[in-house]
């Protein structure tokens, strides 16, 4: 039960994009079709339930204080915590480079259409946000797997509802000056508003 | 009527291209197809489709179906005002408070609301948007009657720029108007629109046991303070006023504080009765929008986990917005799921959403007005996956 209530904390409260707004760039701009933003939003989901397990094997075993106790007694006051941010990107580029063979392998298509922003997610800062969220909440591994699913799967609601706004608003006459990210940025900032049903809520 | 007419045909040539005031040519042509239905109604392009009943018309409906609630609420409004200070009064004076009361609201609203559409009109080169005609009496609707007048004219003014015409206007816009200058005052000013402030008291002192506390607040503190049944506490609220105050009938008949026009679920079936019978409204989405609430409601009172929870499932219909909301800003035929599968699934949701957010959510004691902004932003998503599906079928019946 609490994991399911982890999960869904991660989809709808605490969603990556309306209550933190992490991994905008990728949202903002991989967002005018549907299909495309589908395929982004399944792809930050697998590397997200990949990165932060293996993040979390790599705090609890290297990088928080006393971790390495494991290999000599001596090594028990040893703290790598300051190489957090260096080791956690280093997880998530290498990952990335795997999910980027995979898809080129499997779906060309899709690939074609990612583009620049497939490699891109390894700045994705939902990503490396998760990692870290999980290490400063200190999750068990159960718990950062859920959390990490329940995060993805919310990135990939926001991002695949903006998408289908997109192309509605093809039809909509929208003033020169704020066409393209302009207006997608008002309708960031409105659906925020819409996402606010879920905040206060405790489970 | 004739009189009228005349004048019209004597001003036009000044508006039309060419005359001197030809700048303002669709401000006039605002008033003049308000009054009277064009000749053609069709777009220059595209489907060409005659037919009396344009855009004007159809919003005038709804407008209409919305009289009762307006009605009802001014003088509700003024019923709750010498309720709540314990003095008896005439009718006179009853509709004489109410109207005090509603109609700054509704002119500082229309025209906030008006100006702004007719500012951008001019500039823009298009014609006057008729949906705010229906947004400027939805807005005076949803707000308690005590809400400052300054909030009024900064609310419409967020939604129909933010909300509206950055989109290009009516039509093309994805939240609905009303509720985004709703959620704007919600955000902006909790104050204002949050806690005791639905009975308009003046300066007057209530009555000595008098709680301003509208039945969704009630239901949610007896819920969370653990003080028994939600009934017995709505049954023991506000005695001091009359003897059954938050009994079912009177939530339903709407003689209970509240937003201006959302209190009676009676006006509100009105409303709707004219909407769904001229085809203005989608009975579709009306309809499963009690369905999800009441299923929710039947789900939780399975569950049962607390008292809010035991509930009985058609209380949810009664008590707050939901009614008003389902029937005059989800049908909303602009930010609604455009295709009929969609909108069942739409309705349906805003159903659920509503009573779950009512239910868990301490923040906010109300939950259609977020319910529906949430599946507004969902429902062009709805959409695209129902015609994919539809796509999909035909496509596999045409290889067969």
């Amino acid at each position: 039960m609490e994991l399911v209530n982890l999960g869904i904390k991660a989809i709808f409260i605490e969603n990556m994009i309306f209550a933190y707004f992490l991994g905008m760039c990728s949202f903002l701009a991989v967002s005018k079709k549907v299909s495309t933003a589908l395929g982004l939003g399944m792809a930050v989901i697998f590397v997200l339930i990949i990165t932060v397990p293996a993040n979390w094997f790599l705090q609890e075993f290297i990088l928080s204080e006393g971790a390495l106790a494991f290999i000599h007694p001596s090594f028990a006051t040893v703290d790598l915590t300051f190489l957090r941010f260096i080791m956690f990107i280093a997880v998530i580029a290498a990952i990335v480079q795997l999910v980027e063979m995979i898809i080129e392998k499997f779906s060309p298509a899709l690939y074609g259409s990612l583009g620049i922003f497939l490699p891109l997610i390894a700045v994705n800062c939902a990503i490396l946000g998760s990692s870290l969220f999980m290490a400063q909440r200190e999750y068990t591994i159960s718990e950062s797997v859920v959390f990490s699913l329940g995060s993805g799967i919310g990135w990939l609601l926001a991002i695949v509802a903006l998408a289908a706004i997109r192309e509605k608003l093809k039809y909509s006459h929208v003033p020169d000056g704020l066409k393209g990210l302009g207006i997608t940025m008002l309708l960031t900032g409105l659906m925020g508003v819409a996402f606010m049903s879920f905040m206060g809520i405790s489970l | 009527m004739e009189v009228i007419r005349k004048v019209i045909d004597k001003y036009k040539p000044n508006f039309t291209k060419g005359g001197k005031l030809e700048r303002f040519y669709y401000i006039f042509e605002a008033f003049e197809t308000f009054l009277y239905a064009p000749d053609i109604t069709a777009p220059n392009k595209g489907a060409q489709i005659r037919d009396a009943i344009d855009m004007k018309r159809m919003m005038n409906t709804v407008i209409v179906s919305m009289l009762p609630c307006l009605l009802f609420g001014i003088y509700n409004v003024g019923y709750q005002h010498f309720l709540a200070i314990g003095q008896e009064a005439t009718i006179g004076e009853i509709v004489g408070i109410g109207l005090l009361k509603v109609l700054p609201i509704v002119v500082v609203s229309y025209a906030t609301g008006l100006g702004i559409e007719f500012t951008f009109c001019t500039i823009r080169r298009h014609p006057v948007n008729e949906g705010f005609l229906v947004t400027g009496m939805l807005i005076p609707l949803v707000v308690p009657p005590t809400i400052p007048l300054w909030q009024v004219a900064l609310a419409t003014a967020f939604a129909v720029i933010i909300g509206k015409e950055v989109f290009g206007g009516t039509g093309m816009n994805i939240l609905n108007v009303a509720l985004t200058a709703r959620a704007f005052l919600y955000f902006a000013y909790p104050q204002q629109i949050s806690g005791d402030v639905w009975t308009y008291l003046g300066d007057k002192t209530p009555v000595d046991g008098f709680s301003g506390a509208t039945p969704l607040a009630v239901a949610y503190e007896a819920s969370s303070n653990n003080t028994g049944a939600v009934i017995d506490a709505l049954n023991q609220t506000n005695t001091v006023l009359s003897a059954d105050f938050y009994s079912f009938t009177n939530m339903f008949m709407g003689f209970i504080p509240g937003s201006i026009g959302e209190t009676s679920t009676l006006m509100v079936i009105l409303g709707a009765l004219l909407l769904i019978m001229t085809g203005v409204g989608s009975w579709k989405v009306i309809v499963s929008v009690f369905l999800g609430a009441l299923a929710m409601g039947f789900g939780f009172n399975a569950i049962g986990a607390n008292a809010y929870m035991q509930l009985p499932a058609y209380y949810h219909l009664v008590i707050g917005g939901l009614a008003f909301g389902a029937v005059f800003m989800a049908s909303d035929p602009v930010t609604a799921a455009q295709t009929e599968r969609g909108k069942w699934i739409y309705g349906f949701l805003i159903g659920v959403l509503t009573v779950i957010i009512r239910v868990f959510n301490p923040a906010y004691p109300e939950g259609i007005m977020l319910a529906i902004l949430l599946m507004n932003v969902f429902a062009p998503l709805i959409d695209f996956y129902v015609v994919k599906g539809n796509k999909k079928r035909r496509l596999k019946r045409a290889t067969v």
